[in-house]
């Protein structure tokens, strides 16, 4: 048995150019995380900053480690088409030889790659929920969520599951990613509620530089995102990098344009929350679609997320950082989208079993629509539903909201001890000492009227 | 004519708004400060630095009002600012020598009588 394993590890030299390009990739979406947390800081009030960024950097610490346990082992390993197994359970297995067959990169470098993945669709599902989560139920909720959502959504469309043979097309994770996180976020916004003065006070961004920043960052990180996810550097991934580039610079355009003629202004957040609708829409479409295709998707996909933006607060419904729209509904156009302009002479998809050829309807492939609206059916189903029923089951267990008084006084001081902003005036120095005789008292509660 | 000075929460502020609102007391002005009134629990830990925050962010509201008007601007405030813990705040109520419009030059509580729209 040792002897034909080190035969085999002989055998496979990883392409270098490849495993780099994969290295530098998977540390670029990494990036993404934190740059979603800038973005989402930046989007809420002083008080909450820091809880708000901690959402993001707790998706790093729990899906990271849940991940390496058991999450890449049912996304990946080899089960049903519903889930993977247990093969890679605490990376079993998971070394230096390739993943499959025809990958150049070793068995780590996809781990990782993957990894990152699920870490930031996590991370983007807190959108829904800031300002009044209870950051130990949210940490909760992160373990189950990475667990029994990601990988099952990321099973069917990357790992060998049932969309995968049916050649459902997805390059970057429209479904699993864009899909997931959107769906997730409004049934979590529906289980957790609203904050307790959504629609009656004006609760406003307090960093608008911030939300650029984040913006930015998410762009630049995205292209690993997209680029990686030919997992290698082949011309899909090739052409992924470039219409990241192109399609989210048409949904600016549309956003700029949008947003002059509806309020004659064109608004700094309006064009961070435009960069993040371009990247999604041409998330799942990357590396199928040709460059003219990826800027009238990101032009024609840009209204649909523009108007849902635009309607989502007149509601009752507090998804308070819009993940529906920005990552939900555009992952969705994205994915229908690759049904009516995917093209094999770009992307070279072959027709397998199952699978059609990699052409959309606009060129003569039918049956890859079909596959495609299959897909974006299903995908939003099962995560609103599992999202929908992990909370509610969680709530049963242990409280999902803050307090109202901790809600008014703000999160970050509730959870973390700390401000973003502090001034420090007039505070008094606690000298260690002091500290271990006396611990601090805790925070004054109000009793909460519900 | 008076001027009723109200330190509040500032989470309470709205609410505090809200109820002079509905008093139709319309002349205010407010002000963001820190302040301190015997509250002392909280306790922030930046690295190994431990404080007790000293001062508390509190929102000032000024309020100039004629005579009858001085106990119902007390009670919306107390309304709106109230939660019933240490830290709720303090209002002051200091005569007023003159009180001036500028635009028009009324004084006194001609000054201070909200404009009819």
């Amino acid at each position: 048995m040792s002897d034909v394993l080190t035969i085999a590890q002989a055998a496979f030299e990883p392409d270098t150019g490849d495993t780099a390009w994969m290295l530098t990739a998977t540390a670029l979406v990494i990036l993404m995380t934190i740059g979603l947390g800038l973005f989402y800081a930046g989007l809420v009030r002083a008080k909450n900053a820091l809880n708000t960024f901690m959402m993001c950097i707790a998706a790093l610490a729990v899906v990271g480690i849940s991940w390496a346990a058991v999450g890449y082992s049912l996304a990946f390993g080899e089960g049903s088409g519903f889930i993977g197994d247990f093969s890679y359970v605490f990376l079993k297995d998971v070394g230096f030889e390739p993943f499959a067959e025809g990958q150049t990169i070793p068995h780590l470098v996809f781990f990782a790659f993957q990894g990152s993945f699920c870490i930031i669709t996590a991370a983007l599902v807190s959108g829904a929920v800031v300002e009044r989560m209870r950051f130990s139920s949210y940490l909760i909720f992160l373990v189950i969520w990475s667990i029994l959502v990601y990988p099952v959504m990321a099973h069917w469309v990357f790992g060998g599951g049932f969309l995968f043979d049916r050649g459902t097309l997805d390059f970057a994770g429209g479904i699993s990613v864009e899909m997931g996180s959107g769906f997730s976020a409004l049934a979590a916004a529906l289980v957790v509620g609203a904050r307790k003065d959504y629609g009656r006070q004006a609760l406003l961004p307090h960093n608008a530089v911030l939300v650029l920043l984040g913006a930015g960052l998410l762009w630049f990180g995205w292209f690993g995102f997209n680029g990686g996810s030919g997992i290698g550097t082949g011309n899909q991934s090739v052409l992924a990098f470039t219409n990241t580039l192109l399609t989210p610079a048409a949904s600016l355009v549309v956003w700029f344009a949008l947003d002059a003629l509806r309020g004659r202004k064109v608004t700094a957040i309006g064009a961070a929350t435009a960069i993040i609708v371009g990247c999604v829409l041409i998330t799942p479409a990357g590396g199928f679609v040709s460059p003219a295709w990826a800027v009238a998707i990101g032009i024609v996909g840009t209204f649909p997320c523009y108007a849902l933006v635009a309607w989502r607060p007149r509601t009752r419904v507090d998804e308070t950082l819009d993940v529906l729209a920005v990552h939900g509904l555009a992952g969705f156009v994205g994915i229908l989208a690759i049904g009516f302009v995917a093209q094999e002479a770009w992307n070279g998809v072959e027709a397998a079993e199952l699978a059609p050829l990699g052409d959309g309807l606009l060129y003569g492939g039918g049956a890859l629509l079909g596959d495609q609206a299959l897909a974006a059916l299903i995908a939003p189903a099962y995560a609103f539903g599992a999202t929908f029923i992990i909370l509610k089951v969680l709530g049963f267990i242990t409280d999902l909201r803050s307090s109202e008084h901790e809600e008014a006084v703000g999160l970050d001081p509730i959870y973390h001890g700390e401000e973003a902003y502090p001034t420090g005036e007039g505070a008094i120095l606690v000298t260690p000492t002091e500290a271990d005789e006396a611990p601090p008292p805790a925070p004054p509660r109000v009793a909460d009227p519900a | 004519v008076k001027l009723v000075i109200g330190i509040v929460r500032p989470e309470k502020a709205n609410d505090v708004l809200e109820a002079l609102y509905r008093a139709e007391v319309r002349g205010v002005s407010i002000s963001r400060i820190e302040g301190h009134g015997g509250e002392l629990d909280r306790v922030e830990t930046y690295r190994g630095t431990t404080v007790q925050v000293g001062m508390e962010d509190k929102v000032r509201f000024e309020i100039a009002v004629s005579d009858d008007f001085v106990q119902p601007t007390i009670d919306a405030v107390c309304d709106g600012a109230r939660t019933g813990e240490v830290g709720d705040g303090k209002i002051f109520v200091l005569p007023l020598e003159r009180a001036v419009r500028i635009r028009t030059g009324e004084t006194d509580s001609g000054a201070v009588t909200p404009v009819k729209s």
